[in-house]
């Protein structure tokens, strides 16, 4: 059982949604991005996403690929990005961390040395986004040999016959991208994602939390109503490319996490 | 060719769009069911011979094709050794031989109902050719450019949109034809329903890199018998030569010689100012390793922590930091040789072509230009080299102006 499926176990007695909050890795520097990190779980984060900079994240809107690059040129890698998990684990070993980012960085990295390093770090899953199901063998599968949870994308075009096959080997949670499109974009309706998320239920038992165009705490609400949590990136990415302090983003992460803790 | 299968070159890719270990389709989950049913549709179409008619007649009508093969014989006499022959792909309609595969990706795009097309487009060729084919067809199109690569390119840029295009120029990450296509990709996962994304080379996810490739074997098999024709029943050219950003061009002049073991096969990649650590330079696979980027794992450009690193060349075509997969296994297999030329070496062979043979070049096949005039002088009288002319220079002249220090004023 990793730290993941605890989460879900516990948030299950309490009755209680989960809230996810995605940050880049080293956005804007490494030093502030621990102190966010760090700052998550007291907000009310239930399982932080931890974003992988990545030079080409081609599934991400600009606010998430200035994130990136802002990351890269302070200097952030995966050793740093690893480097950032222990630090938060030195304080925390029970508020999961997913990895979320693209294959090549961990591609080049070799699959088994980084399953061995991202373990020993601290991180409980991953979310690589250019691994559909066709790929398994190439991460999905090692990774859940090694005891990581690998976490898979469900979307809009995720047609009932393909649907079994996304499902076959995730683990950990189901991610529903609520729309077709890329991160922080077009604003997700409750109304379109109920019907989905029951879809992709009848076909599992895992949790399933929804992200993509999530902004604000009532859409947080409105979507962990519907389903079993939420995810919001960009927006709190967005109070960080502000230049917002540590405290005034966490604060506005909080009332996110309040949003969907009150679904 | 031979009669045993599996001693064959030309079977792949195999049911997951592998050539070797390359290829595949590393895409997000809301693209893979789309990249599915382009597959099952171009599956259905590749033994329809109703497509093919179709191509024949456009291919012949609307494009120019055949075009012709060329014995340079100022060149090959200027050069002192073999037999230098030109595949004239730079004359067809559009002035390169992009349209060869954007015809087949739009036919295919309308047999599926999709009414919009979206592009990416580096030295605005496969841009231009895109907006033309749409034009044609009275279908939306809509073309990313980098923000550099429209400062370095008006010409393309303005002929797209007297054709009717958008062209969007492409800030993200550095502007470059690499963004472009990341761009292009944001483009289709968010207009999934009605949009096509016709790419411009042999690369991307399956089946993208096996089709363009099918598109324009039509290079090579012209040769095949234009050859035979011109230097008797059955003679194959002893080397063919192609330059390579992405490897379409050399993918079609490539493929249909793959089985024939005496053909020497050369891919060019762009040296750019030289390729060593600096890596200014676009020449993936005698400079990079492999990696997975924009759907395929392939050679890449990149830094010791995965980071994808930007190219450099003085044609806009070839600045991609990576290569379509099949090179990357021609490459490894040892099937096909692949090697790098600078910038200046290009532009030696751009000039010489145009005062030799009364051809003005693109920057691209200049590339390939320039290393035939390297092999060349040590080979024999009756060594036959097959190079791609794949563009035509009208819209380098500028680039080129600019590098040889020729000043051309640009009215306002």
């Amino acid at each position: 059982m990793t730290r993941i499926d605890a989460k879900f176990a516990t948030l299950r007695d309490t009755g209680k949604k989960a809230f996810v909050a995605y940050v880049m890795a080293g956005d804007p520097d490494f030093e502030t991005s621990l102190e966010i990190v760090k700052g998550l779980p007291g907000a009310g984060v239930d399982i932080i996403e931890l974003g992988l900079p990545f030079t080409d994240p081609m599934a991400d809107g600009p606010t998430i690929q200035l994130a990136g690059q802002r990351a890269l040129e302070g200097g952030m890698t995966l050793n740093r990005t690893l480097e950032l998990a222990r630090k938060f684990r030195e304080d925390d070993d029970t508020t999961p961390i997913v990895m979320m980012g693209y294959y090549n960085p961990i591609y080049s990295r070799g699959v088994s040395t980084f399953l061995e390093q991202a373990k020993e770090a601290g991180i409980d899953g991953l979310i690589i986004v250019d691994l559909p199901p066709e790929e398994d063998d190439e991460l999905c599968l090692p990774a859940q040999k090694a005891g990581l949870n690998f976490i898979r994308l469900a979307t809009p075009t995720t047609d009932d016959a393909r649907l079994p096959k996304v499902l076959e080997n995730t683990s950990g949670f189901v991610y529903y991208v609520s729309i077709t499109g890329i991160t922080g974009s077009a604003e997700a309706q409750s109304a379109d994602v109920g019907p989905e998320v029951a879809r992709i239920k009848a076909g599992t038992n895992l949790p399933v939390i929804v992200g993509f165009g999530i902004k604000t705490p009532e859409q947080s609400r409105a979507i962990a109503e519907v389903a079993d949590g939420s995810v919001v990136g960009s927006a709190i990415v967005d109070q960080i490319e502000k230049g917002k302090p540590v405290n005034e983003v966490l604060a506005f992460v909080k009332s996110l996490a309040d949003g969907a803790h009150s679904a | 060719m031979p009669d045993d299968l599996f001693n064959s070159f030309m079977t792949g890719p195999d049911e997951n769009g592998r050539f070797g270990k390359f290829g595949g389709r590393f895409v997000s989950e809301t693209l893979m069911p789309l990249i599915l049913s382009l597959e099952a549709e171009y599956e259905k179409a590749k033994t329809d011979q109703s497509f093919w008619d179709e191509m024949d007649d456009l291919w012949t009508h609307y494009v120019g094709r055949p075009s012709p093969l060329y014995h340079a014989e100022r060149l090959t006499e200027h050069l002192g050794g073999a037999k230098i022959y030109m595949k004239r792909d730079e004359l067809n309609h559009t002035g390169a031989h992009k349209i060869n595969n954007v015809l087949g990706q739009i036919i295919l795009a309308r047999r599926m109902g999709k009414t919009r097309i979206i592009a990416e487009t580096g030295a605005g060729q496969h841009g231009v050719a895109t907006a033309t084919v749409c034009a044609k067809f009275g279908l939306k199109c809509v073309v990313y450019m980098g923000a550099h690569d429209v400062e370095r390119q008006k010409p393309n840029v303005f002929r797209m949109r007297l054709l009717g295009a958008e062209v969007i120029p492409v800030t993200s990450g550095r502007g470059t034809l690499k963004d472009a296509m990341n761009d292009a990709l944001r483009d289709w996962v968010t207009n999934v329903r009605d949009t096509f994304y016709c790419i411009g080379t042999v690369a991307g996810p399956h089946p993208y890199p096996a089709m363009v490739r099918d598109f324009q074997s039509i290079i090579g098999k012209e040769v095949r018998w234009q050859l035979a024709e011109a230097e008797g029943e059955g003679r194959l050219p002893d080397t063919v030569v192609a330059a390579i950003g992405g490897g379409s061009n050399a993918m079609g002049l490539f493929y249909p010689f793959l089985d024939d073991d005496e053909v020497n096969i050369i891919g060019v990649e762009a040296g750019g100012k030289g390729v060593n650590d600096k890596m200014e330079h676009c020449a993936s696979l005698t400079g990079g390793r492999p990696g997975v980027l924009h759907g395929n794992r392939t050679y890449l450009l990149q830094d010791d922590d995965g980071q994808i690193l930007e190219g450099f060349s003085i044609s806009a075509g070839l600045d991609y930091p990576g290569i379509g997969p099949e090179h990357s296994w021609l490459h490894d297999v040892g099937r096909a040789q692949y090697v790098s030329i600078t910038d200046k070496e290009a532009l030696e062979a751009f000039q010489l072509c145009c005062t030799l043979e009364g051809i003005i070049p693109a920057l691209e096949p200049s590339h390939a230009l320039a290393h035939v005039t390297k092999i060349a002088p040590d080979l024999p009288a009756d060594h036959v080299i097959v190079m791609n002319m794949c563009g035509r220079g009208d819209k380098d002249i500028f680039t080129v102006a600019a590098a040889l220090g020729f000043e051309m004023e640009e009215k306002d």
